[in-house]
């Protein structure tokens, strides 16, 4: 976490892009979410050279606490290649001298905004989340003095009715992203846009995970070995998405799949979101009822920058 | 309603003793002191800007006085001043043993969310978490409202005033509340429409055994859903008693110009 001392003699910027000062200020709020797993922890969001909605909290996190000997993951949606992930990484490559990688068991620090990778996340690894709305109960209350009192009296009720409206609309709990849960039994949390299919695997995590919201200028972060239960009815338990089809590159039956539409003839595929995932299970030589089709090629993926 | 029966349901629900609230140099509220038993009605009366909202605020817990005591008899805390016990223990007396219902049906739904949610509220509120019981719960309370059942799922700015006051009192009574505060609950709704939703309330009301406060400007919803009233002037309580004692026979100067006012029409 320490800044290198043999800083190039050209560099235009601070190790890592924020001042020092600025870095350890994060990383005490950084600490306080740890001790305090689900809540919300208010930090001096910076300017970033990006706009907000392109990730500045997670940037700010990672900038804190990246050093050289990392190694960086980027993704957006599942993907590594995808304009936001390419430049924030590059970002990282450029101000931090860090190795950048595809490759999920690799990586020593992942920031995402929308997936946590397929492959299991281990000890040692940190997630850094891009968050657009930390507050989940702030569709429902405007007020935030008032959502700063059910957090602290554990008023959650509230949260609820968002489950209800869903199973009076839809006859089951909808919503697929940002799925809210109670952390460590205690503070209640939204996982960002993160697909319910994800929730399951913040609980008991091996991984540190980390969530920085800019905009609002928030941290929160979920430990390893911590208790994380989406909320639910007793007649209508938590569900995560499921697809009938496999991938049609990977054949993979448990991934969580992006619809991808073909033609104006209605044909369309499901394909692995997590496409380094995708990759790797190619490479071991699995393949799917459209394996050969063009968007195999695209997806193939490169070496690390 | 002519013969003036004793309340037999003895026992003591509020005790307001000396309250006073002022906003900088504006007293609002003045020594203001009252009782309420269970299953009492109590209306508050007085003209605009007497300070009737500001002490049901006050005395709802929304508000804190500047001065005096609100005791409520709560089945966690037995009679205790709500000012005394922590946020927290008054946020959960207001949340499992009061509704509130406000004159503006917009300050008291959500108008986000459909008007079953609205009133299944206070259930997930007080930590039910079977979304079929309270579905059911909430058709039935529908019904008690008379609000139609195809309704349901729809959003409260689809429903008319008076249907939307039907919400709010359903959404303030499903819990089983001990207490109900009513800010001119029929404020803003046509003659007929008031009429019924008067009848209604007053059915509700002493099915339940509730204990109520209604404040009002209109002298013929107190005669109708008081047992007793308190007529407030200037923050003071200028006059108290039982409903007819007061109007039938006004000891204070306002509250005869009121009741005459009222006759003259
Ligand atoms: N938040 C506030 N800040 C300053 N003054 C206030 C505030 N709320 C009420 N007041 C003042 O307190 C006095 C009592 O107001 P209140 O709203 O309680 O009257 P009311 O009897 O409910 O009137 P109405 O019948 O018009 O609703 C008024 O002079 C009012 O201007
Ligand atoms: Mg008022």
């Amino acid at each position: 976490m320490n800044a290198p001392s043999n800083l190039p003699a050209n560099r235009v910027y601070n190790y890592a892009y924020l001042d020092e000062q600025t870095k350890r200020m994060i990383r005490r709020s950084i600490l306080k979410a740890i001790a305090i797993p689900g809540y919300q922890v208010p930090f001096g969001s910076r300017e970033m050279p990006v706009p907000y909605g392109w990730g500045t909290g997670g940037i700010q996190v990672t900038a804190s606490i990246i050093g050289p000997d990392d190694v960086y993951k980027c993704i957006d949606q599942g993907a590594d290649d995808t304009t936001n992930a390419v430049s924030i990484r590059r970002f990282f490559a450029r101000v931090a001298d860090v190795a950048t990688t595809e490759q999920t068991e690799e990586a020593t620090i992942i920031q995402t905004r929308h997936r946590i990778p397929e492959a299991p996340l281990q000890e040692g690894q940190i997630m850094v989340y891009q968050v657009p709305q930390p507050e989940p109960l702030r569709g429902l209350e405007p007020r935030e003095t008032e959502t700063r009192a059910m957090h602290a009296y554990e008023e959650y009720g509230l949260q609820y009715l968002s489950l209800y409206e869903s199973v009076a609309a839809y006859g089951r709990i909808a919503g697929g992203a940002g799925y809210p849960v109670l952390v460590d039994e205690r503070y209640l949390m939204s996982p960002s846009p993160i697909p319910k299919f994800d929730n399951p695997k913040l609980h008991q995590s091996e991984a540190l995970h980390l969530f920085g919201a800019g905009r609002e200028k928030r941290i929160y972060a979920v430990p390893p070995h911590t208790d994380v239960r989406s909320l639910d009815f007793e007649d209508y338990p938590f569900e995560i998405q499921s697809w009938d089809e496999v991938c049609a590159l990977c054949n993979c039956d448990s991934s969580y799949k992006d619809e991808v539409i073909l033609d104006d003839d209605g044909n369309r595929m499901f394909v692995c979101s997590d496409s380094a995932y995708c990759g790797e299970r190619r490479k071991q030589g699995h393949s799917g009822p459209l394996a050969g089709h063009a968007l195999d090629q695209l997806d193939q993926p490169e070496d690390a920058e | 309603m002519s013969m003036i029966t004793p309340i037999e349901r003895d026992e003591q629900l509020l005790v307001v003793e000396g309250l006073d609230k002022s906003f900088g140099p504006i007293g609002a509220c003045r020594d203001v002191s009252f009782e309420l038993r269970r299953g009492e009605i109590l209306g508050i009366v007085g003209e605009s800007g007497s300070g009737k909202t500001t002490l049901l605020r006050c005395i709802s817990g929304q508000l804190e006085p500047t001065g005096g005591q609100v005791l409520f008899n709560s089945r966690r805390h037995g009679m205790h001043d709500i000012f005394a016990l922590s946020e927290q223990d008054r946020r959960r007396i207001a949340r499992e043993e009061w509704g509130y219902v406000h004159q503006n049906p917009r300050d008291g739904l959500r108008m986000r969310v459909s008007g079953g949610a609205n009133v299944a509220e206070p259930l997930m509120m007080n930590g039910r978490r079977h979304y079929g019981e309270m579905r059911e719960q909430s058709l039935n309370w529908f019904e008690r409202v008379e609000l139609d059942l195809g309704r349901i799922d729809n959003k409260p700015r689809t429903f008319s005033g008076g249907m939307q006051q039907r919400l709010q009192i359903a959404r303030n009574l499903i819990h089983n509340p001990s207490l109900v505060f009513m800010d001119e609950p029929t404020g803003g709704l046509d003659v007929s429409v008031q009429a019924r939703l008067l009848d209604l309330m007053r059915v509700l009301v002493r099915e339940m055994g509730l204990a109520a406060i209604i404040v009002t400007h209109d002298i013929g919803v107190a005669r109708l859903l008081a047992d007793r009233l308190l007529v407030m002037k200037s923050g003071f309580v200028v006059e108290q008693g039982l409903t007819d004692q007061v109007l039938d026979d006004p000891q204070h100067g306002y509250t005869q110009l009121l009741v005459s006012s009222v006759l003259q029409i």
